[in-house]
C-alpha cells in the first residue's frame, strides 16, 4: 500500500494508507466471492438438515452394545443422504433403542426400509435388532421459519440503517448505513460459500453463524465510521477520501488485534473439535471463521471505500447542479 | 471519573470475583435434609439436546381419531410455544401426517432433580381447553373421567390474553389471580351470561379440561371484557402457570403419549467437554494476548471479560431471582461468544486510544479520561446496533405474549403465525444479556479499575499503561 502523509492525520507518527485507491481490488474480490458461491451451489448443491426439510426417522430396538459409527457406515450403504444416529432408552420398557434419521425426498419406500433392516441385522447379528417404529416427518421448522428469518434480518438491517443515519448524520448517515449493510452482505456471502464448499448441512448451527456475523460485521464497520466521524470534527476541511484513509489507518491496529482474538477463538474451537472428533460443531466454527476474516476485510475496505465513492459522487453532482443554477 | 480512589480497584475486583464465583458454583441452602438452591450456578443450566441429549416423546391422537393436517400443525405450534414458555429453548418438534404422530424432543439429563420430564410431558400433552360454563353440572364418561356438561359461555379461544396478578378480592384481601382480557366475541358472550345469571344462585364454573378451578356466583353483570380466575392459587407462579397455559392456547384435539424414551446428544457424548476445553484455551490465549499488548489496562480487561462471561452464565442459569433458568444451545453459546468478542473489542479500542493519548504527551490522568471518553462513542454505537439485532430476534421468535413479540407480531410479522423458535430466541437472549454486561464490566467497571490503579505510586509508570517512556 502506498504511503500518503496527508493533513487528516490526527494521531501523531502513524502511517496513513490509501484505502480509497483499492476500488479495483475490492471489486475483483467481491466478484470472486459471488463466483465462488455460485459455482459452489452448482457443484456441491445445498443440503438442508432434517429439522428444516423433513425426512425419515426409523427406530430399532436392540440388545447389548452397539457402535453407532459402524451403524452409520452400514446405513450409509443403503441411504445416500446424510444420516444422524441417536441411541436411547425407552422410559416405559427399559429397552435400548436406536434412531436413524435422514432427509429424504419422498419418504422411504417399503423396499428400501426392508433393505436397511436386513442390512443392519446382517451386520450386527449379536444385537438382535428389531424394527420398532418408522415415521416420515414434516420439518419441525419449515419454509415459514426461513421466510420469517429473512424478514427479521431485513427488519433488523432497516433499523440499523436508521440508527446509523441518525448517529452519523454529520458524515452523510444514510449512505453510511447502506454501505454497512453492503459489507454485511459480503460477509454473509462468504460464510454461506464456506458452508456450501465444505459440504455442511444447513442446520441450526448455520442460523447461529448468520446471526453472529450480523452482529459482528455491523459492529466492526461502526468502529471505523466512528473514527471517520471524529476526524471530520477535527479536520472539517479534509476530503472524503482523506477522512476514510485516515480513519481506516488509525483503526488498523485495533481491527487486526480484535480479529486475532475472535478468529483465534474460532480456530481453537475448530482444532479441539477436529482432535476430539465431535465434528458436528465444525459446521458452526468453520463458516464463522471465514465470516470473521471477511468481516475484518469488509469493514476496512468494502464499507468505507464504497461509502467514500458514493459520497464523492453525490457531492460532485450537488456542486455540478449548483454551478448550473448559478 | 475523579471519584475513583485507590480502594476502588479492590472493591470492584472483589465484587466481580464474588459475582463470578457465585454464578459458576451457585449457592445451596442446606436446611435439614432439604437442599434448596439459593443462587443458581452452572449446574442449574440445562444444555440443549445437541450437547447433552434429552427425551423423545411421541404423541398421537387419543382413541386413534384421524387428525387433519391443520389440527396437527396447530398442535405442533402450541406444543412449541409451551416448550419456550417453560424455558426449554431447544427442542425439535416433528409431525407425521401419515401416522398422525407428533414427535417432541427436548433436553433433559438423567438424574436432574428439579426438572421432571414426566410432568413436563404430561403438561405438553394436555389439551388445556379453558371453558366458562353455566352451573357446575358434570357427568362421568365411559373412561370414568369427570366431564363438564354445563352450557359453555366462553372458551380459551375467546381470550385475548391472560396475565397473573396479585390484587385485592371482594373481601379486600390480596390474592393471586389470573386476569383474562376477552376479545370481542368473548366480551359480548360473557356480558350476556353474567347479565342473565346476576343475583341468581347458579354459578359460572371455570374448567381447565376436566378439572374445575372455581365456581363463583355472579354479583354484577361484567360488560368490560375482563374476567378474573381466583381462589385456587397459593403462589404467584401457580397463577403464572395457568396464565401461560391459557396464552399458549388449547390443543385442537386430545392427544396421548404413544412412546417416551431418552436420546443421546446429536453431537456425541462428551462434546460439552470439547466445547469447554476450546473455550478455556481461547480465553487463556486472549488473556495472555491482552496483558502482553496492554499491560495494566490489559489485566483489567481480563478481569472485566471474566465478569462479563459470568454475567452471561448468570443470565442463562437464572442467577437473578426474577429470571428462570433457560436452555443453553449452540446458538445461545454463539450469542455469548459474540458478546464476549465485543467486550474484548471494547477493551482493545480503549487500550489503543490510551496508547495514542499517552504518546501525544498527555498526563496519565487526563490520558485515561480522554481515552475512555473517545472510545465510548464507538463502543456505544456498536453495542446499540447489537441490542437492536437481539431485540428483533427475541421479538420475532420469542413467546407470543412477551413484550417485544406483542409489538413485532402485530406489525412487522403480521403475515406470519406467532411461532416461538427457541434456538433463535436463545441467541437473542444471550446476546442482549452479554451486551448489557459489556457496558457494566467492559466500560464502567474497567474504567473504575484503571483510574483507581493509576492513583498508586508504584503504578505511576506510563509504560504500564501503554505509553512511551519519557
Amino acid at each position: 500500500m502506498s504511503k500518503n502523509n496527508n493533513s487528516a492525520n490526527t494521531a501523531p507518527a502513524k502511517k496513513i494508507y490509501n484505502f480509497c485507491s483499492k476500488k479495483m481490488m475490492i471489486f475483483i474480490i467481491t466478484a470472486a466471492i459471488v463466483a465462488v458461491t455460485l459455482i459452489g451451489c452448482l457443484v456441491r448443491g445445498i443440503s438442508v438438515a432434517i429439522e428444516f426439510r423433513g425426512g425419515t426417522m426409523i427406530t430399532y430396538q436392540y440388545t447389548g452394545d452397539i457402535d453407532t459409527n459402524a451403524v452409520k457406515a452400514a446405513a450409509g450403504e443403503i441411504i445416500t443422504d446424510s444420516i444422524t444416529i441417536r441411541t436411547g432408552e425407552s422410559l416405559d420398557s427399559d429397552a435400548k433403542e436406536l434412531t436413524i434419521s435422514f432427509t429424504s425426498e419422498n419418504g422411504l419406500t417399503v423396499e428400501r426400509q426392508t433393505d436397511l433392516t436386513d442390512k443392519l441385522q446382517e451386520k450386527f447379528p449379536d444385537n438382535d435388532l428389531t424394527l420398532y417404529d418408522s415415521n416420515d416427518v414434516s420439518p419441525t421448522t419449515g419454509t415459514e421459519f426461513f421466510l420469517k428469518c429473512i424478514v427479521a434480518v431485513i427488519f433488523a438491517a432497516v433499523l440499523i440503517i436508521l440508527y446509523i443515519a441518525i448517529r452519523f448524520r454529520k458524515i452523510g448517515g444514510w449512505t453510511a448505513g447502506l454501505c454497512s449493510v453492503l459489507a454485511l452482505l459480503n460477509d454473509l456471502l462468504v460464510a454461506f460459500a464456506a458452508t456450501i464448499i465444505f459440504g455442511f448441512e444447513f442446520s441450526s448451527n448455520t442460523v447461529a453463524v448468520i446471526l453472529t456475523i450480523l452482529g459482528y460485521s455491523i459492529n466492526n464497520t461502526i468502529v471505523i465510521y466512528d473514527r471517520i466521524r471524529e476526524n471530520k470534527k477535527l479536520t472539517p476541511k479534509a476530503s472524503i477520501s482523506q477522512l476514510v484513509n485516515a480513519g481506516c489507518s488509525q483503526s488498523l491496529t485495533r481491527s487486526i488485534r480484535t480479529s486475532v482474538t475472535t478468529i483465534g477463538a474460532m480456530l481453537s474451537i475448530t482444532i479441539v473439535v477436529l482432535i476430539s472428533g465431535y465434528d458436528s460443531l465444525l459446521s458452526f466454527s468453520v463458516p464463522l471463521m471465514f465470516g470473521l476474516v471477511s468481516g475484518t476485510y469488509s469493514s476496512l475496505f468494502v464499507a468505507p471505500v464504497t461509502w467514500a465513492a458514493w459520497e464523492e459522487k453525490r457531492t460532485s453532482k450537488k456542486s455540478g447542479k449548483k454551478e448550473k443554477s448559478e | 471519573m475523579k471519584k475513583a480512589k485507590k480502594s476502588t480497584f479492590f472493591i470492584v475486583l472483589v465484587l466481580i470475583l464474588l459475582f463470578s464465583v457465585s454464578s459458576v458454583l451457585g449457592l445451596d441452602y442446606q436446611f435439614g435434609d432439604n437442599c434448596k438452591p439459593l443462587i443458581n450456578g452452572v449446574d442449574d443450566i440445562r444444555l440443549g439436546i445437541d450437547i447433552q441429549g434429552g427425551v423423545d416423546v411421541t404423541f398421537g391422537p387419543a382413541n386413534d381419531v384421524d387428525a387433519t393436517k391443520e389440527q396437527l400443525d396447530a398442535a405442533t405450534a402450541t406444543i412449541k410455544t409451551r416448550l419456550v414458555n417453560k424455558g426449554i429453548n431447544d427442542s425439535e418438534v416433528y409431525s407425521d401426517e401419515d401416522s398422525d404422530r407428533i414427535i417432541v424432543r427436548f433436553p433433559w439429563q438423567a438424574g436432574e432433580t428439579d426438572f421432571d420430564p414426566e410432568t413436563a410431558v404430561k403438561e405438553l400433552g394436555e389439551t388445556a381447553e379453558l371453558t366458562f360454563r353455566k352451573g357446575t353440572a358434570s357427568e362421568t364418561d365411559e373412561n370414568e373421567e369427570t366431564v363438564p356438561t354445563g352450557e359453555i359461555v366462553i372458551s380459551g379461544a375467546d381470550v385475548q390474553s391472560a396475565q397473573a396478578v396479585n390484587m385485592p378480592n371482594d373481601e379486600g384481601q390480596y390474592e393471586y389471580m389470573v386476569k383474562l382480557i376477552l376479545n370481542d366475541s368473548g366480551k359480548s358472550a360473557f356480558a350476556a351470561a353474567t347479565t342473565e345469571l346476576k343475583g341468581s344462585s347458579t354459578p359460572i364454573s371455570i374448567w381447565m379440561d376436566n378439572i374445575m378451578i372455581s365456581a363463583p356466583t355472579v354479583n354484577n353483570a361484567i360488560t368490560d371484557g375482563e374476567a378474573y380466575i381466583s381462589g385456587s392459587f397459593e403462589t404467584m407462579s401457580d397463577a403464572q402457570d395457568l396464565a401461560d397455559k391459557i396464552n399458549s392456547g388449547a390443543l385442537p384435539l386430545k392427544i396421548e403419549t404413544k412412546s417416551f424414551k431418552t436420546i443421546s446428544p446429536t453431537m456425541g457424548e462428551g462434546s460439552l467437554n470439547a466445547i469447554l476445553l476450546a473455550g478455556a484455551i481461547a480465553l487463556a490465549a486472549i488473556a495472555i494476548y491482552m496483558i502482553v499488548l496492554y499491560k495494566l489496562p490489559g489485566m483489567v480487561a481480563v478481569i472485566a471479560i471474566i465478569g462479563q462471561i459470568a454475567g452471561s452464565i448468570a443470565a442463562v442459569s437464572g442467577w437473578f431471582g426474577f429470571m428462570d433458568s433457560s436452555t443453553l444451545t449452540i446458538p445461545g453459546i454463539a450469542g455469548i461468544i459474540l458478546a464476549v468478542g465485543m467486550g474484548v473489542d471494547a477493551n482493545i479500542i480503549t487500550g489503543e486510544r490510551l496508547k495514542e493519548e499517552l504518546r501525544s504527551g498527555k498526563s496519565l490522568e487526563s490520558g485515561i479520561n480522554v481515552a475512555y471518553k473517545k472510545a465510548f462513542s464507538a463502543i456505544l454505537d456498536g453495542n446499540i446496533t447489537n441490542v437492536i439485532v437481539a431485540i428483533v430476534l427475541m421479538g420475532a421468535f420469542g413467546v407470543p405474549t412477551s413484550f417485544f413479540s406483542k409489538i413485532l407480531n402485530s406489525t412487522i410479522f403480521a403475515a406470519f403465525g406467532a411461532t416461538a423458535e427457541g434456538v433463535v430466541y436463545s441467541f437473542g437472549y444471550t446476546l442482549l444479556a452479554g451486551v448489557i454486561f459489556n457496558f457494566v464490566m467492559g466500560v464502567f467497571a474497567a474504567r473504575l479499575m484503571v483510574t483507581s490503579l493509576s492513583k498508586f505510586k508504584c503504578f505511576k509508570n506510563r509504560k504500564l499503561f501503554g505509553g512511551d517512556v519519557k
